[in-house]
């Protein structure tokens, strides 16, 4: 029951994951539970990807089992200018990691488990794994009143969500992965999970926001590791497997080859906000300037994270034109990122005329321009 | 036989399959059992429609998200293709085939039907390719067995990408060593074929030992393995390099960059250069940091090097002055707004710190720090950002010791500052003693600063430095 590291099993895994032709050399049935030893959201979503790119799972299925700091993780297809309160995560450094499965956007911090059942493409099947999920809270507290709608999620008493779906299908692997809210700061979960940002015409896909509640409201006695060893135990029962859980370090090339590549993916910008599918941003905001407000109307066209086109709607002659057609020219192919705009908008003040009410004008502008991404 | 597959087939291949037939009978042969074994007739250049397989769950809808591929691109078996969305499930969809895509079904976001066609691939027939399957995706292993060849009665298991390689290096399969799966031949067994060839060093593949050649079939002709034996140690390798130069647009940061740099070279630059004895500004530092740190701030050596620069400018302001664009005017700032140039993941920015003149050593290494730290996390505002009138870079923590600094416009000169190395020098009695000594690197509007004015900024700046009590009779 305990959690346990042995050398042995290390190599034994060492060796399933690395010549996965070679076939299981497990003396029990092919099935696997693995517990990752880093709370870093990205390299857990690399084990993830490394696991679906290079495991054999023909005959055999994992379970991995995985925690994280404070992430907001959007899914595949999603905009996090709509899903999420960018600049609070920026200011609170909690992380934004884009996953490669598709659903919704959630919060995760240690109070919160994750669970992800790799199977076989033929052997994908959300509804039963979320069926062991509930069965093993029920064996842990019978009390519990946890079932699985048919839109994936689990609820509490009938009305809360404890946890939600997301699902990722390759060639010849699938993996189903969720959520389950033991102890999480549910009010981080509600002010980051707020976007602040107006004017976003998007196709991605939208999160559907719900009441959430942790288990450990119902019952205090709950920890995250009582659940992961409840959920474990469920699925070595089900998979007739031994209910050993091997611990892995994501950041072993000796165990996982490639893998920190994969983690580094990840991280990249290209990735986090390139990935989002094109948007428009149209919103008007207003501005203080000594003893007058203006009205600036702003369009901008956003593909691949980058500003494709961009329009600025100023009162006349508030800026030369000249110093304000530099700054759309300059902004056009730029990433819609505060800080390269910020960098951007300072690098280019250098070349404007030096005057010091133009200066002071051009730098309120873009910092307001700066509060839209 | 041939002639009619030059015919049909792509200019390249046109060459090749040219080549093919009138030089080498055996690749003739080879090519022409390949196509005895075709299971159906079909010719160069066959359009297929691959269909969307099933996905499971009884799904039969999905949304098109992002296509990997476009119309024209050739693509290879388990290429992916596009990413569907069903239900908060991603889908990685990879192609069947090799081949070039001729035609997209769907737009971005349009709904996708399971059974119905996804793209229109166009399959070239010189790679043997599996028949039309049904539309429920087999395991991989059925795939192969569909693309063996027989060549006299030895099965030789390859993917199409293996043989294609071999066809292009003119190997006969049947010659080749398999360490796959069931002696299957992959990518490492033709390189490791062609290294015995000409005798080229690969690097070593874990599998390639043991396992004995196959039995030689009786159609292998003499010719090739002949050529192999007369071949004398060979001139080149057949690896080839396939990186390819990879243009981007230069665009954001970096294109405001490229505006900056180039108004900056307008500007004539000359360039002084000194070496500073730190001697005892390393030893003041040393007692001066635990101090500092008890008051939670990190004390480096910059804060030094900017409040002396400062209490030089007092004397010599027109080192902090701009030059108005149509070159009439100088402004001299009242501020000393210094600026302290950081290497960030985006690249150069530099920061300032404002109003030098009124600060404190102390004060200043404070607005250092929370300047450093909003740098390495990208969140410097506008503020921190503008309003330079003079800059010092510390390129000595990356290395280096003389440099050619580039003034920053709207200002009219810039130090860089060496690594301090400890060297030998003499000091007033003749003896030789260990010296720190760093070097600074100034450069100067020639337009309206002169070498003069430039020498005796350096000489006062340096003097603080060297002996830093005398500052205190300075500082305001």
């Amino acid at each position: 029951m305990v959690l346990q590291a042995s050398l042995k099993n290390c190599l034994q895994l060492s060796c399933i994951l690395r010549t996965p032709k070679v076939g299981f050399r497990s003396t029990t049935s092919g099935s696997l539970i693995i517990q990752s030893t880093s709370d870093d959201v990205y390299q857990n979503l690399a084990v993830e990807d490394w696991i679906h790119d290079h495991m054999n799972l023909e005959n055999r299925q994992v379970l991995f089992l995985w925690r994280n700091s404070p992430a907001v993780v959007i899914g595949r297809h999603q905009n996090p200018w709509q899903e999420c309160n960018l600049r609070l995560l920026r200011q609170k450094n909690i992380k934004l990691a884009r996953r490669r499965s598709g659903g919704g956007t959630v919060y995760h911090d240690l109070g919160n488990i994750n669970l992800t059942f790799f199977t076989s493409k033929k052997k994908y099947e959300r509804m039963e794994n979320l069926k062991l999920v509930v069965k093993a809270l029920k064996a842990l507290r019978p009390q519990l009143d946890v079932h699985v709608t048919d839109r994936y999620d689990i609820l509490l008493d009938r009305h809360y969500k404890i946890s939600g779906t997301a699902a990722k299908l390759g060639r010849t692997t699938a993996y189903h992965h969720c959520t389950l809210l033991c102890n999480a700061d549910k009010f981080v979960l509600s002010s980051v999970l707020k976007s602040p940002y107006k004017g976003i015409k998007s196709n991605a896909t939208p999160s559907v926001p719900a009441s959430v509640k942790n288990l450990f409201e119902e019952d205090p006695s709950l920890t995250c590791e009582m659940l992961l060893d409840a959920i474990a135990e469920e699925y070595a029962t089900q998979h007739q497997t031994d209910h050993h859980i091997t611990l892995i370090n994501p950041a072993d090339e000796t165990v996982l080859p490639g893998i920190n590549n994969k983690t580094k993916e990840l991280q990249t910008w290209e990735w986090v906000y390139g990935k989002t599918p094109k948007f428009s941003v149209s919103t008007c905001f207003n501005m203080v300037y000594k003893d007058s407000v203006l009205d600036v109307k702003v369009d901008m066209d956003v593909k691949h994270g980058r500003i494709e086109v961009c329009n600025i709607d100023l009162p006349e002659q508030w800026l030369p034109p000249a110093v304000c057609s530099e700054l759309v020219k300059s902004l056009t192919g730029s990433k819609f990122c505060p800080n390269e705009t910020t960098t951007l908008a300072a690098t280019l003040l250098r070349v404007c005329p030096q005057d010091a009410e133009l200066q002071s004008r051009w730098n309120l502008l873009c910092e307001n321009m700066i509060m839209l991404m | 036989v041939c002639i009619h597959r030059v015919r049909s087939c792509s200019g390249i291949r046109f060459i090749k399959s040219k080549y093919v037939c009138v030089f080498d009978k055996s690749a003739l042969k080879f090519s022409h059992q390949q196509r005895l074994f075709r299971t159906s007739a079909v010719s160069c250049g066959q359009i297929v429609q691959f269909k969307l397989s099933d996905i499971g769950e009884g799904i039969t809808e999905v949304t098109v998200k992002e296509w990997y591929i476009k119309e024209g691109d050739s693509v290879s078996q388990f290429d992916s293709i596009c990413e569907v969305q069903s239900d908060k499930a991603s889908v990685t969809i990879t192609s069947r085939y090799d081949g070039i895509i001729r035609k997209l079904h769907y737009n971005l976001d349009e709904i996708a039907y399971v059974g119905k066609p996804l793209v229109d691939i166009e399959i070239d027939a010189s790679k043997g390719v599996s028949p039309e399957e049904d539309v429920v995706e087999t395991p991989p292993m059925s795939h192969e067995e569909h693309t063996h060849q027989e060549i006299k009665g030895h099965k030789t298991l390859a993917t199409p990408a293996v043989r294609r390689l071999a066809m292009e290096n003119n190997i006969k399969l049947s010659e080749v060593v398999g360490t796959g799966k069931d002696n299957r031949i992959l990518k490492e067994d033709i390189l490791n074929y062609l290294a015995k060839q000409t005798g080229a060093i690969l690097p070593p593949s874990p599998k390639a030992e043991i396992i004995p050649p196959l039995p030689k079939s009786e159609t292998v002709p003499a010719a090739p393995k002949d050529r192999a034996h007369k071949i004398p140690v060979p001139v080149s390798r057949p690896i080839v390099f396939s990186g390819k130069d990879k243009t981007e647009p230069i665009t954001g940061f970096q294109k405001a960059m490229v505006k900056t740099m180039s108004a900056a070279l307008k500007i004539p630059h000359f360039g002084y250069c000194d070496e500073i004895d730190l001697t005892q500004l390393v030893q003041l530092r040393e007692e001066l940091k635990p101090l500092a740190q008890i008051r939670g701030v990190k004390l480096s050596f910059m804060p030094f090097f900017i409040k002396a620069a400062s209490l030089g400018l007092l004397q010599y302001p027109i080192l902090n002055a701009s030059l108005d664009e149509s070159c009439q005017n100088v402004t001299y700032k009242a501020s000393h707004n210094i600026g302290v140039a950081m290497d960030t993941e985006q690249g150069l920015i530099v920061p300032n710190v404002k109003n030098v003149q009124v600060s404190s050593v102390f004060e200043i290494a404070s607005e250092l720090n929370r300047l450093q730290s909003l740098g390495s996390a990208g969140q410097l505002g506008t503020n921190d950002l503008s309003g330079g009138t003079f800059t010092l870079s510390n390129i000595g923590t990356i290395g280096g010791t003389y440099a050619k600094p580039v003034i920053l416009p709207p200002e009219v000169a810039i130090g860089a500052l060496g690594k301090i190395q400890v060297l030998p020098r003499f000091n007033g009695k003749g003896e030789v003693f260990k010296a720190q000594i760093m070097n600074v690197s100034w450069s100067a509007d020639h337009r309206i600063i002169d070498g003069a004015t430039m020498a005796r900024f350096s000489n006062l700046w340096k003097s603080y430095l060297e002996n830093p009590a005398s500052m205190l009779l300075d500082l305001k």
